[in-house]
């Protein structure tokens, strides 16, 4: 069975060619204090080196915000904004009227600065999601950035709609009458697409190139663009700090996270699918949330990633772009 | 010269921020305040003022989104009321703490439950302890001319910090008064184009809005408490500079026919107008009554207050709202509060009025400083005119 993991010739070749696909300017410095093996972090720096220098961060409260913005220092090369926990994609519309509105006036150079909002999976999922609709809704040039660790670990690990299906946190506890969170993880991405925005994204710094490309492919967008983040959280995964990008990859490759692309209403798979999908208990038997659970348990999540898996590949193979529709409709 | 007109004062309101050159506008509709959300679309979408205009999906999000275009370095104006305010109060203390020059409208409404979408103060009252400077309009002269003053004093150097008007729901935000509107070269002459401190920029870039430990976290909170008040002078200097152009005159603490007063009414907001109306009959009965109209609510001012009581043998405080469990109404304690440690100090009384839009009229008023010369009231607050 050939798989990215199996076969990482990728990573081997990494540095041949990264530095012609990878900007070797940091934006987001070292020295910040994620803990180690924070997926979340280094998808953070990607995200930066991908977006370049002409942009404006709005960061959601939670982890991000805490580790790289202790007063009087801060991690951030970029110019950075942090308000509250709900509106982050509110504050970054803001930054986008406020930045469109000068630069028509010619107060500020004529050049194109990209907004780009950023939240954890509670930020944006939870309570960030009214203001996201909003500001996805009113179509501002934007970028929204979910970095989805799965549970509230700024606070401790406290459940989220993005934990998944009977996980233990520390409030959806594997109690002996409860086993962990009750309900499936909640799929943002359809909410989004929903939204009919230009450009819609899961990615994962597990496939870095991948995940820089989408950041640059949604900066380009004219209009907004969401780019849903699976990044590990060995804190609250418990799992060991240096399987975070292995954790990602089989996160891929069991399809509990598929990585896609939803362009114009289309969607596409946008790395090469795994020949077989692994099973789920491959991805989560080193995670000490899933510690717990038990084979028929397993079994139950593996039948409805294989369902949910189904569903996409259906979108997959018979979605069509708004501008293919429209040449239909024309002829 | 401005030229009087006509208008409404929500509309009159919003004319205000249009003459002050707007960049961005960010609003959600809300009762009273809609005819000012209304009338800035208008606007904009007129191509009066070029601006970006934000029809947003909540009051969080209405304060949210102008913090951030603030933060650019955009003049921006938002409007609120009741519930919205409320809604908004997880930003307001970060919008003050971040030290942004926002302005914003508050047509004040009561605050729900009964839900009841009229007049009162128990909407801004909550967000007393939020940072913004607070003005309060006794008509749509002053709420028109409280907003060009109100970018001013926000954009000053010395100040950088959001201010708000409150002007009364329905009372005032839906009258027709004949007022002077400004013109736009008067305002261009009065308001310099804004010169913000830090802007979010890739040319410059700066963290905002960082994370503080208890080791500094305590300096930032007595800095904007030290801002807040010394922007007393600034907001004195800028309604010299007001009145120096238009001939309107703005104090801290405004006082009618208190010279020789021995009773004197407090108020804020538009009531002032029916209790000087009330006044004038008392006086005329030959009952020495005074009033004193507090149209700057934080800062607070001390010394104006005490210098406009003094010689007055009883203050009849009018407060319209409530701050439950507590000493009555928060006007009240703030005045008795900053007249504890004068040497001489008249007697306080303090009615609870005109809650919910209540109708308190000239005879209400007339009943309230009678009942109140005596010094004292049978209870430590009285909910005036109100059954049970």
């Amino acid at each position: 069975m050939t798989t990215l993991t199996s076969s990482p010739k990728i990573i081997e070749n990494f540095d041949l060619y990264a530095p012609k696909l990878v900007s070797r300017q940091e934006f987001f410095s070292p020295g910040h204090r994620a803990c180690q093996g924070c997926a979340e972090a280094l998808a953070i720096r990607l995200m930066c080196k991908a977006l370049g220098k002409e942009t404006v961060i709005t960061n959601a409260t939670g982890c991000m915000e805490v580790i790289s913005s202790l007063y009087p220092t801060t991690a951030w090369n970029l110019p950075w904004i942090h308000v509250a926990f709900p509106n982050s994609a509110a504050v970054g519309s803001g930054v986008e009227a406020g930045l469109t509105s000068l630069r028509r006036k010619g107060r500020i150079p004529d050049k194109r600065v990209k907004s780009v909002a950023i939240g954890g999976d509670g930020g944006t999922m939870d309570i960030g999601l009214q203001a996201l609709s909003g500001a996805m809704e009113r179509g501002h040039d934007m970028l929204y950035v979910c970095f989805d660790n799965e549970a509230y670990m700024n606070t401790g690990i406290q459940r989220s709609s993005g934990t998944p299906f009977l996980a233990s946190t520390t409030t959806a506890p594997a109690g002996k009458k409860i086993p962990g969170n009750q309900v499936w993880k909640k799929n943002v991405m359809e909410i989004m697409v929903a939204h009919n925005i230009p450009y819609v994204a899961t990615a994962s710094p597990a496939y870095p190139i991948d995940f820089m490309n989408k950041v640059k492919k949604a900066r380009e967008v004219k209009g907004p663009a969401y780019i849903h983040c699976l990044v590990t959280c060995p804190t609250g995964w418990r799992s060991p700090s240096e399987t975070s990008i292995q954790l990602g990859r089989l996160a891929y490759e069991t399809g509990v996270f598929p990585i896609y692309e939803v362009e114009d209403g289309k969607y596409r798979f946008t790395l090469p699918l795994p020949v077989k999908r692994r099973p789920v208990g491959e991805y989560m038997k080193s995670q000490g949330r899933f510690r717990h659970v038990t084979p028929d348990q397993i079994k139950t999540i593996q039948e409805r990633v294989d369902i949910e898996w189904e569903a996409l590949m259906i979108k997959i193979e018979s979605s069509r772009s708004r501008a293919e529709i429209r040449e239909q409709l024309r002829k | 010269m401005g030229k009087r007109v006509g208008i409404e004062v929500a509309i009159a309101a919003a004319e205000a921020a249009a003459l002050c050159r707007f960049d961005m506008a960010a609003v959600y509709p809300i009762t009273p305040q809609s005819h000012v959300a209304e009338h800035l679309s208008d606007i904009v979408n007129d191509g009066r003022v070029d601006a970006t205009f934000m029809t947003v999906e909540s009051e969080h999000s209405a304060l949210s989104a102008v913090i951030g275009a603030a933060g650019t370095g955009a003049r921006v104006v938002t409007a609120t009321s009741s519930q919205g305010l409320l809604y908004m109060s997880e930003v307001m203390p970060i919008a003050s703490g971040m030290r942004l020059p926002i302005v914003m409208i508050v047509a004040n409404r009561a605050v729900s439950s009964p839900i009841n979408i009229w007049n009162d103060h128990s909407d801004i009252m909550p967000m007393r302890d939020t940072g913004w400077i607070t003005f309060f309009s006794d008509n749509g002269q002053e709420a028109v001319d409280m907003v060009i003053q109100a970018y001013k004093v926000a954009e000053n150097r010395e100040v950088l910090l959001p201010v708000n008007i409150m002007m009364d729901g329905f009372q005032l935000t839906h009258m027709v008064e004949p007022l002077i509107m400004p013109d736009q070269e008067e305002v261009d002459r009065f308001l310099p184009p804004i010169v913000p401190y830090a802007t979010l920029h890739p040319d410059k870039p700066v963290s905002m809005g960082t994370l503080a430990m208890p080791e500094i976290f305590s300096e930032a909170q007595k800095a904007k408490d030290v801002a807040l008040v010394k922007s007393i002078r600034v907001i004195k200097e800028v309604w010299k500079e007001w009145e120096a152009q238009f001939g309107r005159k703005y104090e801290p603490v405004q006082t009618y026919r208190t010279e020789d007063a021995d009773v004197a009414l407090v108020t804020m907001g538009s009531m002032g107008e029916t209790a000087e109306v009330a006044v004038d009959a008392l006086r005329r009965e030959g009952v020495k009554a005074g009033l004193i109209k507090i149209k700057l609510w934080r800062p607070f001012p001390f010394a104006d207050l005490k210098n406009a009581v003094k010689g007055i043998r009883v203050l009849a405080v009018t407060d319209r709202a409530v701050s439950f469990g507590g000493p009555g109404g928060p006007v009240c304690s703030e005045i008795r509060s900053a007249l504890y440690d004068e040497p001489a100090r008249p007697a306080i009384v303090n009615y609870i009025i005109g809650l919910g839009g209540r109708d308190v009229q000239v005879e209400d008023f007339i009943a309230m400083v009678k009942k109140a010369a005596g010094g004292k009231l049978s209870e430590p607050y009285e909910f005036y005119g109100v059954r049970g």
